[in-house]
């Protein structure tokens, strides 16, 4: 995995084993559980039956033509035959129900995990989230989980199976002779030994193969996201290059776990055909010697048969295994990535609904792995202030705003909204209150109205409009031909710029909060409507609590206050008049936007 | 989705999709077949190497009461012998299907990638990317998914002709009565291919729609949790993900019956044949030996059709992956490039040329049918080394503007020109070469810096660092733990949003392009650092002897306007007037109107604030 700088990551798995994967899928989906005894109780019969019938067809055979000189039975075969239908129906009703059950289960509870892990992925903080690439992540709950259920589905049940039936052949075995037993098993040894190794080898083989699809599904989807640069740029060869090498080293790592899995199948045949041999020479000798007798030496060279069948039925889900594990092990991965930005729940104290005021108790943070970018913010903000925060690119601002509205947590110190900890305020509670409007806007591949009512669902046509209109956008909204029924295409790409931010802008006014965090949220509009949004925020704002980070100064020259960040450090703090006359980082900043407004 | 194909998967379908997989990798199909052969005579002979062990080596010990270690051996060298040869078939064969598996999987892959990149922008608007991730990886899966049984499904296909003429040559009548288990088999398996392709029609398209939920949630979970909403993203992504439990597991209860009923046909035909055949034989009419052995070689044909069974059971989900792929291969549109080719970077500044361009965006207007054209009669051209400010409202147009002359789309009427021919004319990358632009949406590759900027250009570093100085971007890159080679995560989310822009604009600058178009590329900067960018840019072209390129500027702030020799003033999809910033000011009250906000904001307001009254 290509990390980027940054960010914890999501749990790979790969420190669990093979059946603490089990343990834990199961866990999760406790579906998997439900009714397996019976499942198991049908596959017995279906597995019976299956040799009810040869054993039929061998007695009618010895029996119905006649053998030994008895003569053919007509009536003993019809009863037979009609025995072995009966039995022939039996099984297939049974391994209908045996079948049936699994996919039931196997689905219901893979979708159970499926959910859970997609869940978890929107749990998870927002650093971890980042670290992950989007290909990546959407394949552990695609395709990842779809290896599990191709496995659950026959694997389990199989696997138990086999081991019943070399239970069941060890036990027949030794009635006949320990012995010869003790050969069967001797040359199975190096199998059932090497197989820990195999298993690991497999395990990890099949790991890359999942981590490789994830790669590969990585490398096509961000050139499909950024199709407009590769256009511009003309860089379809290399990217198609970088995307032919992932689709390549996954169908390498594919064809050495097709190689492996093949080598490690083939291994229980040779121990077969050792043990067939075994039995025969062994059995000799010791017959000879007077301890076995031929009859038993014949018996077994049949029933070692039974033994190797099961042996390579195991060995065959044993490696098929492999491949859903690794799946499996990626899905449980995420969900034990922990969140560590957790919601209190009911636990914590939810924000009391007034306007907010906003402690900042010497707060530093640094991104995992990377030098502190902020340091010892101590501010207190009155509730109700409108305040601005300036500095230049890459200062910290747009990390303080993630810290103010949790969606992070700072390294030392602590934000308090109202006096309590945001660590102990209840999710529900913050995100209702207080909504931050991104850097970078994102709309969902919808109608305007659908992601407008995602500031607050049950939002009516009247409220969105209602919505505009404080913020002075309803001519804009009157002027888009389709109205609330505009496509807004893939993360808003079929508007503009200046419209996406728009549509957040409503977006957020229609979640009504009480803190209100707007990361340069009008820098792509033009500045007749950006004036005109200001004056109506202000208005809407009247009594609340908003904190505005802008490039464009007159943000700064309409609050209440201005913070003015330099390299991660509140350096000035007042009103826009007060800060102009002091100089210092402001002064330089308006001197520089006032000849930027120069001709 | 394109065409989305509801016609129903035939048994010829599936065959037809294997087909073209043997046809593709032939050898490999060979060598995997023969090797399932091996594997079934290897079975056949461990039967008569157990027979020939029992009269030769262990009847004789016994009788003989001693061992004889030459005969020993030979039984443990045939056994293992074969054993070891039965292995290598059962490695021929499954690695074989493995490898033939894997390539057509790979094949389709690269196929479809490279479609995708070929489709118009307009084309990848409509198809959501997490769709077109299921595209590539759930159908292309699916579509080979039976390569994996179908050597031995061949291979034991021989062995089914081989059982059956002897069947026909022991005794015609048992033969043909154990026979008509064929149709029947043939029956079932039509039947099954009817019912379980709607099912995995459905599948599929659900697929591809967890994995479209899924992308695009992840995309925007900023937004979800701004807003809180990650429970309501769950239950989005439920219903699909339930609707594809319930699907799957309604294919699933059909495949519960065909199974068995696949396996236990031949053993009812079996049935069959020893009622009748006990009857003839004790009529006189069959010996007794061709009973036995009609029903032995019934049984031996049990297994072939058992495995054909499994191979067919993967049929229907892989004729509908397989149309899923062929409907994006098969999708057209793509743009076109001519022969022609353009000056690059050295040959001092482009002419740009936009005669009479008309261009809607499909699928905007009030009804898909008639786009109303965004872009109208849209006339100007930028003499070499002079410098346009494009100014408008927003969602006057502009971007789109900007996407036409680097041909991300095509106007639909006029054309638009670099030195006097037509960008359609230009081959692939030649428009490259000598045009750049910074979009006003910055995207960073999860590449390193290194990557980011050079592309795929083979820079030294102190080019890379030199456009990194103009952009302002020198000091940020050489505080990254590993400079250049450092890796900028997924759309660099490792930077700040200005740091972003900033890459964007040196991968442009690295170019040295004859013309440069910036789309208010220095949106997130703030205003001392673009006022440097500016500067740098002035310098830049200046210092490297060059005449500065064309420049085409979307801005807003009036030093960056002020700088341009010509703003062209864009509203409602048309250019409302060009001339000099100091001409539109005087003469254009909309202009001035929008240029000008930010100063009627500085003075008391005026009671009835109108933009003229300004300067
Ligand atoms: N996810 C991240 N991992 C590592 N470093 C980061 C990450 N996000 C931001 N940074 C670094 O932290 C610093 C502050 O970034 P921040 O986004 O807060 O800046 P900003 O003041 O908002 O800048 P801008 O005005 O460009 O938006 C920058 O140097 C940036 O490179
Ligand atoms: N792919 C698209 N499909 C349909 N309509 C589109 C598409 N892209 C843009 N539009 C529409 O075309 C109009 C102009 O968009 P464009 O992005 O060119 O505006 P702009 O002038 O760049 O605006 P801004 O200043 O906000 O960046 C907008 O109304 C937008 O909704
Ligand atoms: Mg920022
Ligand atoms: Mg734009």
């Amino acid at each position: 995995m290509s990390a980027p700088t940054t960010g914890t990551g999501v749990d790979t798995g790969e420190q669990i084993g093979a059946w603490e994967t089990i343990r834990a899928g199961i866990r999760h989906s406790p579906e998997l559980r439900e009714g397996f005894a019976v499942t198991v109780a049908f596959a017995v019969v279906a597995t019976l039956g299956r040799v009810v019938v040869p054993i039929a067809v061998q007695q009618t055979l010895d029996r119905g033509l006649g053998s030994d000189g008895r003569a053919g039975d007509l009536g003993f075969t019809v009863t037979m035959l009609l025995v072995a239908t009966a039995a022939l129906v039996l099984t297939g009703v049974a391994s209908y129900f045996m079948t049936a059950r699994l996919f039931r289960t196997a689905e219901r509870g893979l979708a159970t995990l499926r959910v859970k892990a997609f869940r978890h992925v929107h749990d998870l903080p927002l650093l971890t989230q980042n670290s992950e690439r989007r290909g990546a992540l959407v394949s552990r709950v695609t395709s990842d989980v779809d290896q599990v259920s191709q496995f659950l589905i026959f694997g389990g049940v199989i696997a138990i199976i086999s081991i019943g039936q070399i239970t069941v052949a060890t036990v027949v075995m030794l009635f006949y002779s320990w012995q010869l037993t003790l050969v069967v098993w001797l040359c199975f040894a190096p199998l059932f030994l090497s197989l820990r190794f195999f298993q690991r080898k497999l395990s990890a083989a099949y790991g890359v193969v999942r981590q490789q699809v994830g790669a590969m599904l990585s490398a096509i989807a961000e050139p499909v996201v950024g199709a407009a640069v590769v256009r511009a740029y003309a860089v379809e060869a290399r990217t198609q290059r970088r995307i032919d090498e992932a689709i390549e080293a996954n169908r390498a790592a594919a064809t050495r776990a097709q190689g492996l899995t093949a080598f490690s199948f083939s291994l229980g045949g040779v121990s077969g055909g050792l043990a067939n041999a075994g039995v025969l020479v062994v059995g000799v000798w010791v017959g000879v010697a007077g301890d076995v007798t031929l009859g038993v030496v014949l018996a077994f060279a049949f029933l070692v048969t039974l033994f190797v069948g099961p042996v390579q039925m195991g060995t065959q889900v044993l490696t098929d295994a492999q491949n859903a594990i690794a799946g499996w092990r990626r899905v449980i991965g995420i969900l034990q990535t922990p969140a560590d930005v957790t919601d209190p729940g009911a636990d914590g104290a939810p924000l009391p609904h007034r306007p907010v005021d906003i402690t900042f108790e010497h707060v530093g943070f640094a991104y995992p792995g990377g030098e502190p970018v902020l340091h010892d913010i101590d501010e207190h903000i009155a509730a109700g202030t409108r305040v601005a925060v300036v500095g230049e690119t890459g200062s910290g601002k747009s990390t303080l705003a993630k810290l103010l509205t949790r969606l992070m947590d700072p390294t030392t110190g602590r934000v308090l909204l109202d006096g309590i900890d945001l660590r102990r305020v209840p999710f529900d509670s913050l995100r209702r209150r207080v909504v931050l409007v991104p850097q970078e806007g994102f709309l969902f591949d919808a109608d305007l109205r659908a992601n407008l009512r995602y500031g607050r669902l049950d939002a009516t046509d009247a409220d969105l409009l209602a919505a505009a209109e404080a913020l002075d956008l309803a001519d804009w909204l009157a002027g888009l031909p389709r109205g609330l029924d505009t496509r807004v295409g893939q993360r808003g790409e079929s508007l503009s710029a200046g419209e996406r931010q728009l549509v957040a802008l409503i977006r957020a006014r229609l979640a009504d909060p009480d803190l209100l965090v707007l990361d340069e949220a009008t820098s792509a509009v033009d500045p007749e409507l950006e004036m005109r949004i200001g004056r109506a925020l202000e208005r809407l704002m009247e009594g609340r609590t908003s904190v505005s980070i802008a490039h464009r100064l007159t943000t700064a020259e309409n609050a209440d206050e201005v913070l003015v960040f330099d390299r991660g450090r509140i350096v000035q703090r007042g009103p826009h008049d007060r800060l102009v006359a002091e100089g210092g980082v402001y002064g330089r900043l308006h001197a520089s936007w006032v000849a930027q407004q120069g001709r | 989705m394109s065409a989305p194909t509801a016609e129903k998967a035939t048994l010829r379908d599936g065959f037809a999709v294997l087909g073209v997989a043997i046809r593709r990798e032939p050898w490999v199909f060979t060598w995997s077949t023969l090797g399932s052969v091996l594997f079934g005579a290897l079975t056949v002979a461990d039967a008569w190497v157990l027979g020939w062990s029992t009269e030769r080596f262990v009847i004789p010990s016994f009788e003989d009461g001693e061992l004889k270690p030459g005969a020993a051996i030979a039984v443990i060298a045939l056994f293992v012998g074969v054993a070891i040869l039965r292995a290598v078939g059962i490695v021929a064969r499954r690695l074989g299907a493995g490898i033939m598996q894997y390539r057509m999987q790979a094949h389709y892959r690269r196929a479809v990638t490279r479609k995708y990149l070929e489709l118009p922008l307009a084309w990848h608007q409509r198809h959501p990317t997490g769709q077109l991730l299921s595209n590539a990886n759930s159908d292309v899966e699916a579509a080979w998914m039976p390569i994996a049984p179908l050597p031995m499904a061949v291979g034991t296909v021989a062995m089914m002709v081989v059982a059956i003429v002897q069947m026909l040559l022991a005794d015609l009548v048992l033969a043909l009565t154990g026979l008509i288990a064929f149709p029947l088999v043939i029956v079932v398996n039509v039947l099954y291919q009817r019912l379980q392709s709607p099912l995995m029609t459905r599948a599929q398209a659900l697929r591809a729609e967890l994995s479209e939920i899924a992308h695009e949630s992840f995309d925007g979970a900023m937004v979800v949790k701004t807003l809180g909403r990650e429970a309501e993203e769950t239950d989005r992504f439920a219903a699909r993900a339930e609707a594809l439990r319930d699907v799957n597991i309604r294919s699933g209860r059909l495949r519960s019956v065909f199974d068995p009923v696949m396996e236990s046909l031949p053993n009812l035909a079996v049935l069959v044949v020893l009622a009748l055949g006990v009857q003839r034989y004790l009529a006189g009419d069959s010996a007794a030996g061709d009973v036995v052995t009609v029903a032995y070689l019934l049984t031996v044909v049990a297994f072939p059709i058992r495995s054909l069974g499994w191979l067919v059971a993967d049929m229907p989900r892989s004729v509908v992956g397989f149309r899923r792929v062929s409907a994006v291969l098969g999708e057209t549109g793509q743009m076109t490039y001519g022969e022609a080719s353009a000056a690059g970077h050295g040959a001092g500044p482009a002419r740009l040329e936009v005669a009479d361009v008309e261009f809607a965006h499909p699928g905007s207007g009030a009804t898909d049918a008639e786009p109303e054209p965004l872009l109208r009669g849209i006339d100007f051209t930028v003499e070499p080394g002079r410098s346009v400010a494009l100014v408008g409202p927003t969602a006057s147009g502009k971007s789109t503007l900007t996407s036409l002359l680097v041909r991300a789309v095509d106007p639909d009427r006029g054309a638009v020109r670099l030195d006097g021919t037509d960008l359609r004319a230009l081959a692939h990358g030649e428009l490259a070469g000598a045009v750049a632009l910074v979009p006003q949406t910055t995207f960073v590759f999860d590449d390193t810096v290194r990557g980011n900027v050079a592309l795929d250009l083979d820079l030294d570093d102190a080019t890379i660092w030199q456009a990194l100085r103009a952009a302002q971007a020198e000091d940020f890159v050489r505080a990254l733990p590993a400079g250049l080679d450092t890796r900028l995560g997924e759309r660099g989310t490792s930077l700040s949003g200005g740091q972003r822009q900033r890459i964007a604009l040196a991968r442009a600058l690295v170019r040295r392009p004859r013309l440069l178009i910036l789309d208010d590329a220095t949106s997130a900067v703030d205003p001392e650092v673009e006022g440097r960018i500016l500067a740098a840019l002035r310098d830049q072209a200046e210092a490297a002897g060059h005449a500065p390129p064309t420049l085409l500027t979307v801005a807003y702030r009036k030093a960056t306007i002020a700088l341009a020799d010509e703003v062209v003033y864009l509203a409602d999809g048309r250019i409302a007037d060009r001339g000099t910033h100091q001409e539109l000011l005087a003469r254009n009250p909309d202009y001035a109107r929008l240029v000008n906000a930010y100063e009627v904001e500085l003075e008391p307001r005026p009671v009835a604030g109108s933009g003229e009254e300004e300067r």
